[in-house]
């Protein structure tokens, strides 16, 4: 078993990439994650590898669009207005189907915003935030550990289908310290060649061509549906999601992810001294959305179910879609880097309790 | 020992707790205490977050105003200058991480040429860059060089936060002994949290200096 080391959030995830073979990172610094970008400065040379502070966020994101395109395992990372940013390069880069892994420490938006946690970015990363008709895996880690597994996972699943995966943290995932291991890991997945690949001749008559530019309607929509298919595949085999105290009938389950799930679980816990039942869906992957968590636990449900979200009300519809009107249901949200405390959630859920008994 | 302290080291090695703790500490012996928030480096954690505490101790906070405090400004707070001045006070200085948190110390070198201070570097071994003796006198000499500064003190704060072990503050502390000698720099002391006191005085008898964990994210905080 590897050591354990303390680490931020932010260093977790370039350390975890650095593991994952990540060979380039090109970044932009912005709070609250610019520690993944001062982690890799000081990293990636050390392992002979490619750090580029880039002059803007799209010139890194068209980076990683090269570098991907040209076979390399790369990352870059940012926080909301510079996802917004990248947006554009995302689309060409699921369009012209290469690998990558985008990191969002989200910070409170629309605009500007502010430095606080939140997570405002749950349209912009689940429903697109660029253009087309295109779907990018999103994870949600909660702890600082799961972090680091889930960024070794995204980049073997970006390889296995050829797609951008996104990991989607708030500020207090980045900027939060908690003991951590980096195991040894193989992966399970069977990983393509990347025979597609930009990277020179290497015994081939004709050079491969990255592109996402269709000319003819006929081809643009076929290329459309072969992603709509790899899609399909997605969300068949890779939603993940944790349920927790729903082994038994329950009054309410909260959905919630990321950080904010265990501020849920303290309130879980409160609750049950007062004895209300409240089980959690938390879900790990935003897109696919695990929408099967539902109906597994949908027979032990009395009232219904309660979105807790940082923003104000993004993930609702995403519920609302998985009940598909066999349950009520409520949500509670704070915004602008407020972060819920469980004694707020507490008082929602009585008050939601209560006034149904 | 000097009126003026200053608490630096690697980001993430424990300054903030430890400054804290300090500046209570000095409150407790019936001290005038100023504490100045000068981290420019750390948007969360920080002694600013624990303000209306401190004051209600009586404690002097001295950090960039609360509306500001989300700017990002960079700057340090204007009164930081009272500590220097009003020598009534006891002072606990929390300079942000590394070289760069250590730049914001720079600006006040003609007061320290003035009066003496007590420089503290505060150590933890869990931290990949903080591991042995080599990666901690990098930052020791890159810290001094950017605060023009130096150190007079080492901490052992060895921890990895819940999941602290006496034995690896132990070994932690070997690592800062080998330091210490290697530097010519006494060891200050070693910190550890509260519940730890017992079982590390029945294998360590140097100087022990008990910590309560104030930077806790939302669901570890007490649940009234």
């Amino acid at each position: 078993m590897a050591k354990k080391v303390l680490m931020k959030g932010n260093e977790a995830i370039g350390e975890a990439a650095i593991h994952a073979g990540c060979q380039c990172f090109f970044g932009y610094p912005i709070t609250p994650q610019t520690e993944i970008a001062a982690y890799m400065a000081r990293r990636m040379p050390q392992v002979g590898r490619v750090f580029l502070q880039a002059e803007s966020e799209v010139a890194a994101i068209n980076m990683v669009y090269g570098a991907a395109g040209a076979g390399v395992r790369v990352m870059t990372s940012s926080s909301s207005p510079g996802i917004s940013l990248k947006s554009e390069g995302i689309s060409y880069i699921a369009g012209a189907e290469l690998p990558c892994v985008i990191v969002n420490i989200v910070r409170g938006g629309p605009g500007l915003g502010g430095i606080q946690p939140a997570q405002s970015d749950y349209f912009q990363a689940t429903k697109g935030g660029g253009h087309g008709d295109y779907r990018m895996v999103v994870y949600a880690p909660s702890s600082v550990q799961e972090l680091v597994d889930l960024v070794q996972e995204a980049f073997d699943v970006a390889d296995q289908y050829r797609n951008p995966v996104m990991i989607m943290g708030d500020g207090m995932l980045g900027q939060m310290m908690e003991p951590v291991e980096f195991k040894e890991r193989q992966t399970t997945r069977n990983l393509p060649e990347k025979t597609w690949a930009a990277n020179g001749l290497r015994g081939r008559k004709i050079h491969n061509v990255i592109n996402s530019l269709y000319l003819k309607p006929e081809e643009l929509e076929a290329h459309n549906k072969k992603l709509q298919q790899k899609y399909a595949e997605i969300e068949k085999n890779e939603v993940k999601y944790e349920l927790y105290n729903l082994e038994n009938e329950v009054d309410i389950v909260i959905v919630s992810y990321g950080t904010l799930a265990r501020i849920c679980k303290n309130a879980i816990k409160m609750l049950e001294k007062e004895g209300i039942k409240v089980g959690l869906i938390r879900p790990i992957t935003l897109w696919p959305y695990p929408k099967k968590a539902f109906d597994e636990v949908m027979d032990k449900v009395k009232l219904g179910f309660i979105s807790i979200e940082m923003n104000e009300g993004q993930m609702v519809e995403d519920v609302k879609l998985s009940v598909n009107g066999r349950k009520p249901v409520f949500f509670y949200g704070r915004s602008g880097g407020m972060v819920p405390t469980p004694a707020e959630i507490v008082n929602k859920i009585k008050e939601i309790v209560g006034g149904a008994k | 020992m000097s009126r003026i302290r200053v608490f630096t080291g690697h980001f993430g090695s424990g300054k903030t707790e430890i400054a804290i703790n300090y500046a209570l500490k000095l409150n407790e012996e019936g001290k005038k205490v100023a504490i100045a928030d000068l981290d420019i480096v750390n948007p969360y954690f920080c002694t600013r977050d624990k303000t209306e505490f401190l004051e209600s101790r009586g404690i002097k906070v001295i950090s960039t105003p609360k509306e500001l405090s989300n700017a990002e400004l960079g700057t340090v707070p204007l009164n930081t200058l009272m500590v220097f001045n009003d020598k009534s006070y006891d002072v606990v200085l929390d300079v942000g991480g590394d070289d760069q948190g250590a730049v914001a110390l720079g600006q006040f070198n003609k007061y320290f040429k003035e009066e003496d201070y007590d420089m503290y570097f505060v150590i933890n071994t869990t931290r990949p860059f903080t591991m042995d003796a080599d990666g901690i006198i990098q930052y020791i000499n890159d810290i001094q060089k950017a605060s023009r500064l130096k150190v007079k003190y080492l901490v052992n704060n060895t921890n990895l936060s819940y999941e602290t072990t006496v034995d690896m503050i132990l070994e932690g502390q070997k690592i800062v002994e080998e330091v210490s000698n290697r530097l010519n720099i006494p060891i200050a002391f070693t910190a550890v949290r509260e519940d730890l006191v017992d079982e590390l005085k029945t294998k360590f008898d140097g100087n022990v200096f008990p910590i309560k964990i104030f930077m806790l994210p939302p669901w570890r905080q007490s649940m009234e």
